[in-house]
């Protein structure tokens, strides 16, 4: 018998969509070469969308402004909680309203750099050039964003990069972008062009044939389960940064619906690739439920740093100034505090690693605006960053105005998701995954405010046009019934799931193996990863799986509003997801953006990564559970942007 | 800490509910309320009986999702959302009461869950602004003064979480409702539905069973966010202004 980690390379993955010619004239070409869907043909295709985030929320609205009949579902009681709503820093977009040199080219190459040539030079070139139609998109439907006194749109720089081009709404502009999507979509409910179905998840997806035909999902207030068709399926259903118990996504955010698509046979690309976020707020016990963010716009105006001395216990107060080290400062000179953010996170485990951290456990750096506060007065800091200031003192109770911010990395988005081409579609024809949900823009590392514009762009602009093609070309579909055969299968696969579940009847809560699990995945697959760990990991997650199925207890039926069960359901997928995470981060035996193996760095500790090797995106094929997948490589070919070792010394 | 906590229970919409008391201990100042929550479900899930039912998602104050009343308020003593309330706000040895939100439009769905589809039916109504995507113009094709823009913004802050009808001694939804038809129809973007918005948010508002606004202000001071009550005025101000523009077209 094969272990798990003696995977076979299967033949490569192409992008079969991905047109060619210059960079600039690609999204031009495919949306020509893109077959059309009569306008009075679309009422008659039905397009299922879970999620109701920027990404699901826009592309339902969008579709339905097209005449598509959209069903569209979101585990909350309310699509206007989707977790896109947290973010708080802002959206980026090429405009050059500063005229500083921004330019669709300049935010394309920082992309590209900034995810250390590891995305697609197609496809974040078109986020780039749809980037500037977000903006306006979201003027028109009232989105409240930051204004200048003329009463034109204000603007802050993000961490890699040196023009002002991220638009925001003091600290809320996920969730105002959101409500813009929300409230298109409500408009489509209203119009009966969107059946919204609320407080209902996905549970596995339903291929016929060879295409996504619908999906399985469960009411979660009856426990009722119900199967759903269509010609399409979209899952904007999000990231899977949960796997490590504690992050920054929402409690009930879940990889289940992406994890349930790879097993139907969606490839599932470069898993390992998480971002760990420089500044959280660091986690004060074992009660710790999740993490909390603090955006990186603090960097704009706070500094960071630790004592020049170790275990130097002071208040920061007494530290005098010649004491300390702005190590981003020191070691980053051109971009200071405004690195990337796998580099500033990186920066932190190490200063910390030396024993020069700062509050309980030393697992925390300061992030301080004194200095801000005596250029700027208190009051324009407070119009800043005055929500997340008083988040911050809520939860520390400690004032940010007078004392540093301590601050700590976080597990917080997933580059990795499910693999797609061009037109956003998974190797299952007719699944589409668009946002944080899908592999597709951010390489090893993503740049902060690019998330709610990859969100958008899939969303509003990219899907509702690549869509058509695929439902062109397939026009007559045999309608699915309950009665097929694949369809009870899939069905009856779910029920003796969740019977299974709760016919255990163990010792053990669905959080307590979250959080093993978790755990587990923080030291060995987290900021730092070696051979070694990995190996202990892929020994480690077999073992957990088996004790779960023995020991797992959920109280109560599954005819009821249960919201054991639907943690218990998740921890199944993240019990077979983490352990693909560790291959991935196994086999990619170098080092780039926020994949960091300390077998592969320069002589200053930088990633160094392997371009002859691994310039390509790992796609990986499910077999079975506990069994080796098989990869398929993409390969990467950058034809603008040159790569080389990122410097943002 | 050491906390004696009595909580509504109540197994579905349809059954009786009534107050059950659990102790809880080892209780850190540190945790958030709903953390303290988690230490109570997690050991009645290992004596086998049925945890807590409670909405929470973000637990950073934005989601709008968590919603308990603590002792007898919307989201507890502090100004803010449950997931925010930390226990530092509690002493060693009290009794906290624990109850979901109270309002004839939120029927309760099981223990401390509501349903607030109310809601989604007002902003459905048209809290919007038609925009299909596409057909935007250039973003700075017009310009907003700023303190407009600031008052569409304090506005727009509303997470949806309910607290105003919970606190409200009439269970009126008008400072929700406010908050959306004051974002919209400030904005230029929002003018050519000004009229109707707030004339059918508005209708909807009242067929969702809402009470009537008495302007007792419970509502102002219990909002995370902190929508003033002076919201509610603006939108009496639009209403009467539509009502008669409508009238005379």
């Amino acid at each position: 018998m094969t272990t798990y980690a003696e995977y076979q390379t299967g033949e490569p993955v192409v992008d079969g969509k991905a047109p060619s010619g210059p960079v600039g004239e690609r999204w031009d070409t495919r949306r020509f070469e893109a077959k059309l869907v009569n306008p009075a043909n679309r009422r008659k295709h039905t397009v299922i969308v879970v999620g109701t985030g920027l990404a699901g929320g826009s592309a339902g609205a969008t579709l339905a402004e097209q005449g598509y009949h959209v069903v569209q579902f979101c585990y909350q009681d309310s699509p206007r909680r989707a977790h896109s709503i947290a973010a708080q820093g802002g959206i980026n977009a090429a405009k050059n309203y500063r005229n500083d040199g921004d330019s669709i080219h300049r935010l394309f190459y920082d992309t590209v750099k900034g995810g250390d040539f590891r995305a697609r030079e197609s496809n974040v070139h078109r986020l780039a050039q749809i980037s500037v139609e977000i903006i306006d998109q979201c003027v028109a439907q009232g989105v409240p964003f930051a204004r200048e006194y003329g009463g034109l749109l204000d603007t802050r720089s993000f961490g890699g990069v040196q023009v002002s081009r991220t638009f925001y709404a003091r600290g809320q502009t996920g969730q105002q972008l959101l409500l813009g999507a929300y409230q298109a979509l409500s408009r489509q409910i209203a119009a009966g062009n969107v059946e919204m179905h609320a407080r209902t998840e996905m549970l596995d997806l339903i291929v016929i044939d060879g295409r996504a035909r619908g999906i399985v999902a469960r009411d979660l207030v009856t426990g009722r389960i119900d199967t759903y068709f269509a010609d399409a399926v979209v899952l904007a259903s999000g990231g899977y940064g949960n796997v490590f118990y504690l992050s920054t996504n929402a409690m009930n955010s879940n990889a289940t619906a992406i994890w349930r698509a790879h097993r139907r046979g969606a490839y599932f690309a470069n898993p390992c690739f998480t971002q760990i976020h420089p500044t959280c707020i660091p986690r004060t016990g074992d009660h710790q439920s999740k993490l909390t963010l603090m955006s990186e716009s603090l960097r704009n105006d706070g500094r960071i740093w630790v004592p020049k001395a170790k275990g130097d216990t002071r208040p920061a107060g007494q530290i005098p100034e010649d004491e300390r080290d702005y190590y981003l400062e020191r070691i980053y000179p051109s971009f200071g505090n405004l690195v990337p953010r796998d580099i500033a996170s990186r920066a932190a485990k190490n200063v910390c690693d030396e024993g020069r951290g700062v509050g309980p456990g030393g697992q925390g750096v300061y992030l301080d605006f004194a200095d801000a506060i005596k250029r700027m007065g208190r009051g324009a800091v407070e119009a800043k960053y005055g929500n997340l200031f008083d988040m911050y003192q809520r939860i520390t109770d400690e004032d940010p105005y007078e004392v540093p911010m301590r601050i700590y990395p976080a597990v917080h988005y997933t580059m990795g998701g499910l693999w797609v081409d061009y037109d956003l579609q998974t190797t299952i024809p007719g699944l589409f995954a668009i946002g944080e949900a899908n592999f597709s823009d951010h390489g090893a590392n993503r740049l902060g405010a690019s998330a709610l514009m990859q969100g958008l762009a899939d969303g509003y602009f990219v899907l509702p046009s690549t869509i058509n093609d695929y439902l062109a070309r397939n026009p007559h579909h045999e309608d699915v019934t309950v009665d097929h055969p694949v369809v009870q299968e899939v069905r009856a696969e779910t029920e003796d799931r969740l019977n299974l579940l709760l016919s255990v009847d163990g010792d053990r809560t669905p959080d307590s193996f979250h959080r093993e699990v978790g755990e587990l995945m923080w030291e060995f697959c987290g900021m730092a990863r070696t051979d070694s760990g990995l190996r202990k990991a892929l020994e480690r997650i077999p073992q957990i799986r088996e004790e779960f199925w023995r020991r797992i207890k959920v109280p109560g039926t599954g005819e009821e509003f249960n919201q054991s069960l639907e943690k218990a359901n998740r921890v199944v997928d993240y019990l077979e997801l983490a352990e693909l995470m560790c291959l991935d981060a196994l086999h990619r035996a170098e080092s780039c953006g926020g994949h960091f193996r300390e077998e592969s760095q320069t002589a200053d500790g930088e990633a160094a990564r392997k371009d002859d090797e691994f310039a390509y995106a790992a796609a990986w094929e499910f077999t079975s559970t506990g069994s080796a997948p098989v990869l398929h490589k993409e390969d990467l070919v950058f034809e603008y942007v040159h790569p080389t070792q990122r410097s943002y010394a | 800490m050491k906390l004696t906590l009595r909580v509504w229970r109540q197994k579905n919409a349809d059954a009786d509910g009534a107050m059950s008391t659990y102790e809880v201990d080892g209780i850190s100042t540190d945790m958030s309320f709903l953390e303290m929550l988690d230490t109570l479900n997690e050991e009645l899930i290992l004596r086998g009986e049925d945890p807590v039912a409670f909405d929470h998602d973000c637990r950073e104050g934005i989601c709008g999702a968590c919603s308990l009343v603590i002792n007898g308020d919307a989201h507890g003593p502090e100004r803010t959302t449950t997931c925010q309330l930390h226990m530092r706000s509690f002493q060693d040895g009290d009794t906290i009461d624990i109850e979901p939100w109270r309002a004839s439009a939120f029927p309760v769905i099981k223990d401390l869950v509501v349903d607030r589809s109310a809601f989604d039916r007002i902003i459905q109504a048209g809290g919007y602004i038609t925009a299909p995507t596409g057909a935007a113009p250039e973003a700075h094709a017009t310009p907003v003064p700023k303190p407009d823009a600031d008052f569409a913004f304090e506005n727009a802050e509303c997470i949806g979480c309910g607290a105003c009808v919970a606190a409200c001694p009439n269970g009126a939804a008008m400072l929700f409702t406010s908050a959306k038809v004051n974002h919209l129809n400030v904005l230029p973007q929002g003018a050519p539905e000004r009229e109707t918005r707030v004339l059918d948010m508005v209708a909807q508002m009242d067929d969702e069973g809402f009470g009537g606004c008495t302007l007792a202000g419970e509502c102002a001071t219990a909002c995370p966010k902190g929508i003033p009550l002076v919201s509610i005025t603006s939108m009496n101000k639009e209403w009467l202004r539509a009502t008669r523009k409508v009238a005379k077209r």
